[in-house]
């Protein structure tokens, strides 16, 4: 689905991407781990054109989409939520889920002139659709509530919310899970899989929670200092020493030489 | 005691015109406001575009006079009006074609855009003073009147008398027309809601699909509509002369800074605020309150706190006030 080629992304001299290549496969989750810093969502922000690579390239089912604008790479199906949660702070919640759908027939002066009806009934359907999503992550109490009101873990599911609006291809999740409670978290996980199974979304995951990486991602890929270090199964990648050296540390080491 | 005069007199001389104005104002502070909230920065040109809208809309004007059309008792120059938005809005998206869009895909600073917009005045201003010339045009037809001070003084027999010019009448019952369409704008149209969630958070709303350029060309024309509104406006109620858009940068400014950069409901608060200061400030209150105390204490003086020639003082002080004690303004925007 989305292959990344020998990227690169300099920020003066700092190296934050730094050569990485990688594969995401299609209808894949695929986890995304390394250590503060390593540069995940510096390569999110990358592959959704919010930044312009120095060097390299990002294809998209073959096609080359380095640095297409982020409207663009949205109306291809591309989306991603933010590590610090984003949100229309002067609309209610549900009018910030209600803004995700383009290409309304609401969109043009004339029908919202002159083609009332067909407008109304449009809204009317993204608003049911708002309120469904809404339903799901369990926020519906909070739908009329100023979005740059919520809390910092609602904001976090408004964000997963949000890609649940349109029929996305691939889906970057940044720390979807990080500030949101364990039951929720679960929730979130089977939102995950819901999609990507009865859907068919991809996912690209970023997360520092082992556990719900574990659960939920295969492959996973790590990343340290703007390169990718290792990539397999959870468990390849749990065990891999250059992974263990960077990232997981030497605790977790003797715990999964204690356990196995 | 005479409270009646004395309302009459507050009418005609502090009422009346500071509604006027302040509708004039607002008009210019929603402009203003609006492309700070979603080109983020003040344009420092908005004074001028006001003053090239007004241009276009007098030549237009004079050649319907020229072809012997006119609208009634209603000013030839409302007619006109469409046909010098459309022209002031082409003008400013070559603007922003050829200047803005180079700053803004080099993703240049605030500061760097105002003074961009100051070099923007100044090439405007020359333009228009080129095309127009700098002396005073009187522009307005139509009836002068909707009730002159005489036929008021008849009607009720009061010693004081209430004048209310057409110009007057014609700027609010307009600045009205024009901020409901707009707030009904933003706040149901698809593309409103795309400029308030661009102006709220610009990466999300790149993220969720919302094309920027279309958000900065709707913006422009919206803008340059309310320039040349309320540019006309102005004209038409006192009278056109190339200078003084650009000195109404000052008002317009602390009035969208008062209600709070890039909020619309703000810019007309704060326009209505500015305007009611300068009058109230400037006018002599002699004759009021002559009419209000008994006569032994009736005034000396004129009892005016500034000369008129002071007015623009008015509106930077409120700045200064503002933005010592309410640095996002009254309806909490941006932060100036
Ligand atoms: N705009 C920027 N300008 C300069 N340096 C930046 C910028 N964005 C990121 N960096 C640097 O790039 C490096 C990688 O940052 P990035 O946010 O991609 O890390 P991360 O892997 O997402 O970390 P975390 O797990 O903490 O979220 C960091 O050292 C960061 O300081
Ligand atoms: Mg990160």
């Amino acid at each position: 689905m989305i292959v990344v080629e020998d990227l690169h992304k300099h920020f003066g001299g700092f190296h934050a991407v730094d050569g990485a290549s990688l594969e995401i496969g299609a209808g894949s989750i695929t986890g995304l781990i390394g250590p503060n810093g390593a540069g995940k969502t510096t390569l999110f922000n990358v592959i959704a054109g919010r930044l312009k690579p120095t060097s390299g390239r990002v294809l998209m089912a073959g096609e080359d989409i380095t640095g297409l604008a982020p409207h663009d790479l949205f109306h291809k199906g591309l989306l991603r939520t933010f590590q610090i949660a984003h949100e229309f702070g002067s609309m209610t919640v549900r009018e910030n889920l209600m803004m995700v759908p383009s290409a309304q027939s609401g969109e043009t002066l004339w029908n919202a002139w002159f083609r009332r009806g067909a407008v109304a009934a449009e809204e009317r359907a993204i608003r049911d659709k708002a309120d469904e999503v809404l339903e799901f992550l369990t926020i519906s109490h909070l739908a009329d509530e100023r979005a740059a009101n919520i809390s910092g873990g609602q904001k976090k599911l408004l964000e997963l919310g949000r890609t649940m609006m349109v029929d996305a291809k691939i889906v970057f999740l940044d720390e979807v899970g990080a500030g949101v409670n364990r039951t929720l978290l679960n929730t979130i996980g089977d939102a995950i899989r819901r999609l990507n199974t009865e859907r068919g979304y991809t996912f690209c995951v970023i997360e520092h929670d082992m556990d719900f990486i574990g659960s939920l991602c295969n492959p996973v890929i790590c990343m340290a200092e703007g390169r990718v270090l290792a990539q397999g199964t959870v468990d390849e990648v749990k065990n891999d020493e250059r992974v263990i050296e960077a990232y997981l540390g030497t605790g977790l080491k003797n715990k999964v030489v204690a356990h196995g | 005691m005479d409270i009646l005069n004395a309302l009459v007199a507050f009418a005609n001389f502090v009422f009346v015109p500071g509604l006027a104005y302040g509708a004039q104002i607002a008009l210019g502070a929603l402009g203003a406001t609006l492309i700070y909230g979603i080109l983020r920065f003040s344009n420092f040109a908005h004074g001028d575009t006001m003053a090239l809208g007004t241009t276009f809309a007098i030549l237009v004007t004079w050649g319907f006079q020229a072809l012997g059309i006119t609208f009634g008792f209603l000013p030839t120059a409302l007619l006109a009006l469409p046909f010098a938005i459309i022209m002031t809005a082409a003008f400013v998206l070559g603007t922003d074609r050829v200047v803005y869009r180079f700053y803004r895909r080099q993703k240049a600073a605030p500061t760097i855009l105002v003074i961009v917009s100051l070099g923007v005045m100044f090439i405007m201003n020359g333009l228009n003073r080129f095309i127009i010339g700098v002396g005073e045009i009187n522009f307005a037809d139509g009836a002068r009147f909707v009730i002159t001070a005489g036929d008021f003084r008849a009607m009720t027999g009061l010693t004081e008398g209430l004048a209310i010019k057409a110009t007057q009448a014609i700027t609010v019952v307009t600045a009205v027309i024009v901020v409901g369409l707009l707030f009904w704008f933003l706040q149901k149209t698809r593309t409103g809601k795309s400029m308030r969630a661009f102006s709220d958070n610009e990466d999300l709303a790149l993220l969720s699909g919302i094309n920027p350029d279309r958000v900065v060309q709707v913006t422009w024309i919206i803008a340059a509509g309310l320039a040349t509104i309320a540019g006309v406006l102005y004209g038409l109620d006192k009278s056109f002369k190339a200078f003084t858009y650009f000195q109404l940068l000052l008002p317009i400014f602390a009035a969208a800074v008062v209600g709070g950069l890039g909020n619309p409901l703000g810019a007309i608060a704060g326009g209505f605020i500015v305007a009611f200061s300068e009058v109230m400030v400037t006018y002599a209150w002699k004759k009021v309150l002559t009419y209000l105390v008994p006569e032994s204490m009736a005034p000396d003086g004129l009892v005016q706190l500034m000369s008129t020639d002071y007015k623009f003082a008015v509106s930077f002080t409120i700045l200064i006030i503002v933005l010592l004690f309410l640095p996002t303004g009254i309806f909490k925007g941006k932060s100036a």
